[in-house]
């Protein structure tokens, strides 16, 4: 059978940054097929070159048999590729129609083609079971549905390949379970469907062959019936990884960390979380799981003291907090630390070389200070062995203390940041998507300190939208939908189906 | 007040809102597309200059708006260049367009003319003479609404119906066309047009085009039409002023002819406020009435308006990710 989608050689640089290395790959028609990497491994800059964004240095793409030359999305649009984007090639302020239209839009003015483009709309809708409104904004409409209106446009402009990259990483489990639904019927139609994520499950789950690239090689293309999650994590790292973490039975310790009632209203007015309560254990993992941005973020940060709740209690230690002391600062020096969400905007400064971004939040210890005049000045070589000695122990590379902090890969800054905190021997710690942007060698690195931290006796409050992170880690696990605890589950009790039902908002006392 | 009075301050306010229309409708189209444009004052200044010195030239005041039109596209392509092409700072591109035109006309002007700057005056047909529109005069039979037409809606010069023209036109072109959504797109969302395999540059550039082109009617409208020279550094902030009207509008093409007449109104009732005596407070000094279009400025844009939000991606270069 001729491959759908062909493509040969494909090589392509970016500065310095070698991103494909001469890569090959055949799509068969009717057929899914996955390509699995690590952050940076090329996965999306082939699939750009595929779809017209990038030109390639060199290469071929063939489809159908034929060569043939794709210089711009146009291009691949009037070769029937489509793709939907990990972020949304969506304009928010106009209509679903008015976005499906774009690019598409059958003549010099919007009236004549919009009745057509509304029939046909109204056809995919029906045909796919894609319920959508064509005259709602799609600025309103939930991440969801948006990726429906993605789907849409490009079945509008007749796609008979559909790239998805990423698809999953904003829906919640049923939403997934939908798209994978929809998924097979496109393939049952004979259309060709390229899908693109880092979960193994996922590929597992509804893929006919896997493509794995390392570094921007391609390393192997494989029957998924053939393989298996560890065997495809080993092709994607280069060497055995332990994908479970391991975990032994822990009784917790009193309660380092509670909050009762807690409600935050952001600057608009909006009520971002509704009655918060949760209780976190000495030697525990409490994981919050929900679709990103359920309240998630919002939770992390009034506990960090960064926002002020308009009711609610927190207690640290026993201790029931006054505003004044609900402060960075002060919660600081009650031991409760935090690895915040986006480390790139919260974690450390990316311009600041390793050693002063390893310093943030403790610059006012005295070991960082000149003991003359009166600790005025910082003692550089200090901070700099200090950073040294982070390095060491939590594997940064390169452990170059004046690299800037933005040189490193993701997973070296997360360590950094983590290192940080984790030095200072926190009671609480509050951690936000640790290993979000972080490759699968470095995953495995945190996974084992976080749990080696809870064994010492920290509680620790998890905060992911990576569901596997959330119930390989936590003891207990809570989730939340628009703003609420929806549910609580024990770890080992409960499965994604559960929890993505709580986490789509259907609540325990229904 | 009579009708007669009323109608001279209303002609007066639609003639003083002529060039902001135009400035204000040409930041709407730029903006609209991504590309801010505060060298919306340099452009008309530009355009004033080209036109006076052209219509001189020739003899021919609609030769002077073509060569107003024609300058202040080339400035509103140097600007396009900069943000669109080079991916510059687009509030130093427009400011370094305000520095040269100010500069360049005035420095120009001396070195051709010699009279510090004023290009000579303008005279019979290298002047826009007011148009009667057809059927003035049957209508001004009408009692009241009659000789309010006849005094305020006709009687314009041709620039200036070109700009009030220029209101539905903008707002059906955006509204109802092709190019219309592709624009309002590309300055929400360039990446979304983009991936639907249309060009951005070509449509900022277009944009940036017809941005130009508004531009240098208002300029040549205060040269040729309003006064009948160029002045130095003549627009006097009118770029400015709407570009606090294009906010206060909310990018939106007849909300701006509101705005901009009613800040003509307020400049309109400044002149005849001038020297006036007031019950109570007496005569209130020039500089105080002249202020005031400024401080109803501020006052509008401090928060009496809502909230204004501007198109997503203007005034952010386009660049492919990586």
């Amino acid at each position: 059978m001729t491959p759908a989608i062909e493509l040969a050689g494909i090589d392509k640089s970016f500065g310095a940054v070698h991103a494909n290395r001469s890569v090959d790959l055949a799509v068969m028609p009717g057929s899914i097929h996955g390509i699995v990497g690590e952050n940076g491994a090329g996965k999306s800059t082939l699939m750009s070159i595929l779809y017209g964004f990038y030109e390639a240095d060199a290469g071929e793409i063939r489809i159908g048999g034929k060569p043939v030359s794709i210089r711009s999305p146009a291009d691949a649009i009037g070769h029937g590729i489509g793709m939907v984007h990990q972020h949304f090639m969506l304009v928010e302020p106009l209509t679903v129609l008015e976005n499906v239209m774009l690019g598409a839009e059958g003549g010099a003015l919007l009236k004549g083609g919009a009745g057509k483009a509304r029939a046909e709309l109204t056809r995919l809708s029906e045909a796919y079971g894609l319920a959508i409104d064509p005259d709602a904004v799609v600025g309103d409409l939930s991440v969801g549905l948006q990726q429906r209106v993605e789907i849409l446009k490009a079945l509008y402009r007749g796609a008979e390949i559909l790239i998805l990259d990423e698809p999953t990483a904003v829906l919640t489990p049923p939403e997934a379970d939908a798209l994978f639904a929809l998924l097979a019927q496109l393939k049952a139609q004979g259309r060709t469907v390229i899908f693109i994520t880092h979960k193994l499950r996922e590929i597992m789950a509804i893929t006919d062959r896997v493509s794995v690239m390392r570094r921007g090689e391609m390393v192997a293309t494989l029957p998924t019936a053939d393989t298996s999650p560890p065997a495809l994590a080993e092709l994607m790292v280069g060497r055995r990884v332990l994908l479970r973490v391991e975990k032994a039975p822990r009784a917790p310790g009193p309660p380092v960390l509670e909050a009762v009632g807690l409600d935050v209203v952001d600057a608009h007015g909006v009520k971002r979380l509704s009655d918060v309560s949760l209780t976190v254990h000495a030697g525990e993992i409490v994981g919050i799981a929900g679709v990103a941005g359920n309240g998630q973020s919002e939770l992390l940060e009034v506990l960090a003291g960064l926002v002020q709740p308009s009711r609610g209690a927190i207690k640290v230690g026993g201790d029931l907090l006054p505003p004044h002391r609900r402060h960075p600062a002060r919660l600081r020096e009650l031991g409760l630390l935090h690895v915040p969400e986006d480390r790139l905007r919260m974690g450390l400064v990316p311009s600041f070389p390793a050693f002063e971004s390893a310093a943030l939040g403790f610059t006012g210890d005295p070991a960082f200070a000149r003991k003359a005049p009166l600790g005025a000045l910082f003692d550089r070589d200090a901070m700099v062995g200090h950073a040294r000695a982070l390095m060491d122990g939590f594997d940064v590379r390169p452990p170059d203390p004046w690299l800037r902090s933005s040189k490193f890969s993701g997973g070296n800054q997360q360590k950094l940041v983590l290192a940080r905190e984790i030095e200072r021997r926190p009671k609480v710690l509050l951690v936000g998507q640790p290993t979000r942007g972080v490759d699968i060698g470095a995953i495995e690195f945190i996974h084992r300190r976080l749990i080696a931290l809870r064994d010492a006796g920290v509680g620790i409050l998890l905060v992911s939208v990576e569901l596997d992170e959330i119930m390989g880690l936590s003891d207990r696990i809570l989730a939340m939908c628009g703003g609420r605890i929806t549910g609580e589950r024990r770890a080992d009790a409960t499965d994604a189906q559960d929890l993505g039902l709580l986490m789509g908002g259907v609540s325990e006392a229904a | 007040m009579d009708l007669q009075s009323l109608a001279v301050i209303l002609d007066s306010a639609l003639r003083l809102s002529v060039p902001l229309l135009c400035a204000c409708l040409a930041g709407l189209w730029s903006e609209k597309s991504g590309v801010v444009d505060i060298g919306l004052e340099g452009k008309m200044l530009i355009a004033a200059f080209a036109a006076a010195t052209g219509a001189h030239a020739s003899g021919s005041a609609l030769i002077g708006l073509m060569a107003g039109i024609g300058a202040s596209v080339a400035f509103s392509l140097v600007h396009g260049f900069a943000s669109i092409s080079q991916r510059g700072n687009q509030i130093v591109s427009g400011v370094a367009i305000n520095m040269l035109a100010a500069g360049l006309s005035a420095i120009v002007g001396n070195a051709w003319y010699g009279q510090g700057g004023r290009s000579p005056a303008l005279e019979g047909q290298a002047r826009f003479n007011d148009i009667t529109l057809w059927g003035t005069e049957t209508i001004a039979a009408v009692p009241v609404f009659g000789p309010l037409f006849r005094e305020v809606v006709s009687g314009h010069a041709l620039p200036a119906y070109l700009a009030f023209a220029a209101v539905p036109l903008t707002w059906f072109v955006l509204a109802r066309t092709r190019f219309g959504l592709r624009l309002r797109a590309v300055g929400e969302k360039p990446a979304a047009v983009d991936t639907a395999g249309i060009s951005v540059p070509l449509l900022r550039y277009a944009a940036v085009t017809i941005c130009g082109v508004l531009c240098g009617i208002g300029g040549a409208y205060l040269a040729v039409a309003q006064a009948a020279a160029f002045l130095p550094n003549m627009t006097a902030g009118k770029g400015f002023i709407a570009l606090a009207a294009l906010i206060f509008a909310k990018w939106r093409a007849w909300p701006a002819l509101g705005a901009c007449l009613l800040f003509g109104l307020l400049d309109a009732g400044a002149i005849r406020l001038q020297g006036a005596s007031l019950p109570v407070i007496g005569t209130v000094p020039v500089q105080a009435i002249q202020a005031l279009p400024y401080v109803l400025t501020v006052i509008l844009l401090a928060g009496f308006i809502g909230r204004a939000v501007p198109p997503a991606a203007s005034g952010i270069p386009y660049v492919k990710e990586r």
